[in-house]
């Protein structure tokens, strides 16, 4: 006579002795990172994307739910594309990209413009240094990063140190407004990310036979026109690879312009953490972000890897 | 060989770098409130910023974020440079790499917010809250440095020599032993700065820290963060000063042992 019971159990057990041998070594390996990147990294993502297609209510959570069951049995999907609407058709929002895509972009020309100098003196420098000038680069770099926009606070502000200076040698009678304007915004954009443009650059440059410019200057080069036909192209990858760290967090930076911008500044950063904290409208925020990470980040990113990719296959 | 004028372009270069800093360290001393007056030399600064119990908790509160959050990175991230290092035959590393590295390049805002989201939504389906406590701050953390300690570790384990390591599974070594005494000590430098480096980050973090800290959960960037709003304050000047002097004191000692290759 079987007991059932028994018969449950046994069968229970040998499940679980299947689990058991599935999960040895290897899969559990896999499992746990796997489990901990799905469950905050591509959920939060998911979730964006479902909140950014819904409509904004005055509740909490302040938003519907996309997926609704009706009566029981009748599922309900319900995708709102307004909110992606307002974000291509008023004017603050559009404003908003193009203020962000201006200041990264010009933080990133003079990061190239003051990083290339400084990357090639460092890389001319005798071997035994070098070290030791890369880490003076990094070196603040370690120190924290709103310790570092402090400091421009601290150099740019109406009583800060430049127009107290100024003020003291009757140079000027009112401060100067450095500060609260786009161009304090791109200084403290260039200053925190700095070190991300050299490293690349130094990297590339470090790897230029010098043979090939002194060889360039026998055959009646000038200076100028060596640097900027061997030098230049020969240094690309670290150009593009220098420019696209520091565009890509000078993009999405908040606290930056929030800090040194001014009211006026309103980057998409900015626009997102408004919309979020002031307006309570997650949907905007929500759809702000996708945008921001559809048109902006994704492009980049691809086209760096691409290029990564190349230049690896070609070398 | 040098090129004409590269010692002053490093000179303003590096003036650049470090003026802003030791203006700061500079009036950290100043006994008045104001830029324009150098009073007195005092310590003054630092007496109120020690005495301030806001400060105090909100630095515990970081450092304590910070450890744990460096900590739980640091066995995720190993685990996950072996699995993209060693594993050839998993089917779902291109997904795998793609979403440990997409950190990385996810502006911090988006980051803070879409993680709040999944908080939020956690707490309205299951009924699993966060509370106030420094949990959601310490995942976040632990998910924003995850591809930082990741990249370490796997620059390190791609260039290592994979022979000792087999050699030891062929004497008969299981793997688990295999990989703790051969290759955790090999690429434990990786691994103490990953730390490092999660440390630093979680320590420095605002924007995420503001979107997911509940209401009793306040750390020290935050505080700086609000205080900023208001422009100077000879406290904070005293605050990032002793936080160099820290961070001076670390790399020393950093580069000394690894000058001396104890780590």
């Amino acid at each position: 006579m079987t007991n059932p019971m028994y018969r449950a159990e046994e069968k229970v057990i040998s499940w679980l002795v299947g689990i058991a041998k599935k999960i040895s070594g290897h899969n559990l390996l896999i499992a746990i990172p796997f489990t901990w990147i799905f469950l905050f990294f591509i959920c939060p993502c998911l979730i964006l994307i479902e909140i950014s297609l819904s409509e904004s209510l005055i509740a909490s959570p302040p938003y519907t739910s996309m997926v609704e069951w009706l009566s029981g049995h009748m599922l309900q999907i319900r995708m709102n594309l307004g909110n992606y609407l307002v974000l291509f058709t008023d004017e603050m929002y559009i404003r908003g990209f193009i203020t962000s895509v201006f200041i990264a972009g010009m933080s990133t020309a003079c990061c190239l413009l003051i990083g290339f100098p400084m990357a090639y003196a460092i890389a001319r420098t005798p071997e035994r240094l070098r070290n030791i000038f890369l880490m003076l680069v990094v070196l603040p770099f370690w120190t924290s990063f709103l310790i570092r926009v402090y400091a421009w606070i601290m150099l740019l502000s109406p009583g800060g140190f430049i127009n107290s200076l100024l003020m003291k040698y009757n140079i000027i009678e009112t401060p100067l407004q450095l500060m609260n304007n786009s161009f304090a915004a791109c200084i403290g954009i260039i200053y925190a990310y700095l070190p991300f443009m050299i490293f690349p650059l130094y990297n590339a440059i470090e790897k230029i036979d010098y043979a090939l410019i002194e060889a360039a200057y026998d055959l009646g080069c000038s200076p100028m026109k060596a640097f900027f036909s061997i030098v230049v192209p020969l240094s690309a990858p670290g150009i593009f690879a220098g420019s696209a760290l520091v565009f890509v967090p000078a993009i999405g930076e908040f606290v930056i312009p929030e800090l040194l911008g001014g009211a006026q500044t309103l980057t998409i950063g900015r626009l997102v953490w408004n919309e979020f904290f002031g307006n309570m409208s997650w949907p905007t925020a929500a759809s702000l972000s996708i945008v921001l990470l559809i048109f902006v980040v994704f492009p980049i990113v691809l086209v760096q890897g691409h290029r990564e990719t190349k230049f690896l296959s070609r070398n | 060989m040098h090129f004409r004028g590269s010692k002053i372009i490093l000179f303003l270069g590096y003036l650049f770098l470090y003026l802003p800093l030791i203006c700061i360290v500079v009036y950290s001393f100043n006994e008045s409130r104001l830029l324009a007056t150098w009073t007195r030399f005092s310590f003054k600064w630092y007496g109120t910023l020690l005495s301030n119990p806001i400060i105090l908790r909100a630095t515990w509160t970081s450092i304590k974020v910070a450890c744990l959050s460096a900590t739980v990175s640091v066995v995720l991230g190993t685990m996950s440079a072996i699995i993209i290092t060693r594993f050839t035959k998993f089917r779902w590393k291109p997904l795998f790499i793609g979403a440990i590295t997409a950190p990385l390049v996810m502006p911090e805002v988006v980051m803070g917010l879409s993680l709040l989201m999944l908080f939020v939504g956690l707490e309205r389906v299951f009924g699993w809250s966060t509370g106030s406590g420094t949990t959601p701050i310490i995942i976040a953390h632990i998910t924003l440095t995850l591809s930082y300690v990741t990249m370490l570790v796997h620059a390190r384990l791609h260039d290592l020599d994979r022979s000792i390591e087999e050699a030891a599974l062929d004497l008969g070594a299981s793997p688990l032993k295999a990989f703790f005494v051969i290759t955790l000590p090999m690429i434990s430098p990786a691994i103490v700065l990953g730390w490092l480096l999660a440390f630093a980050l979680s320590l420095d973090d605002v924007v995420i820290a503001s979107f997911v800290s509940g209401a009793g959960s306040t750390t020290l960037p935050m505080v700086v963060f609000s205080s900023l709003r208001f422009g100077i304050s000879p406290e904070i000047n005293a605050l990032a000063t002793i936080l160099m002097t820290l961070l001076s004191i670390g790399v020393i000692i950093l580069a000394v042992l690894f000058y001396k290759k104890k780590i």
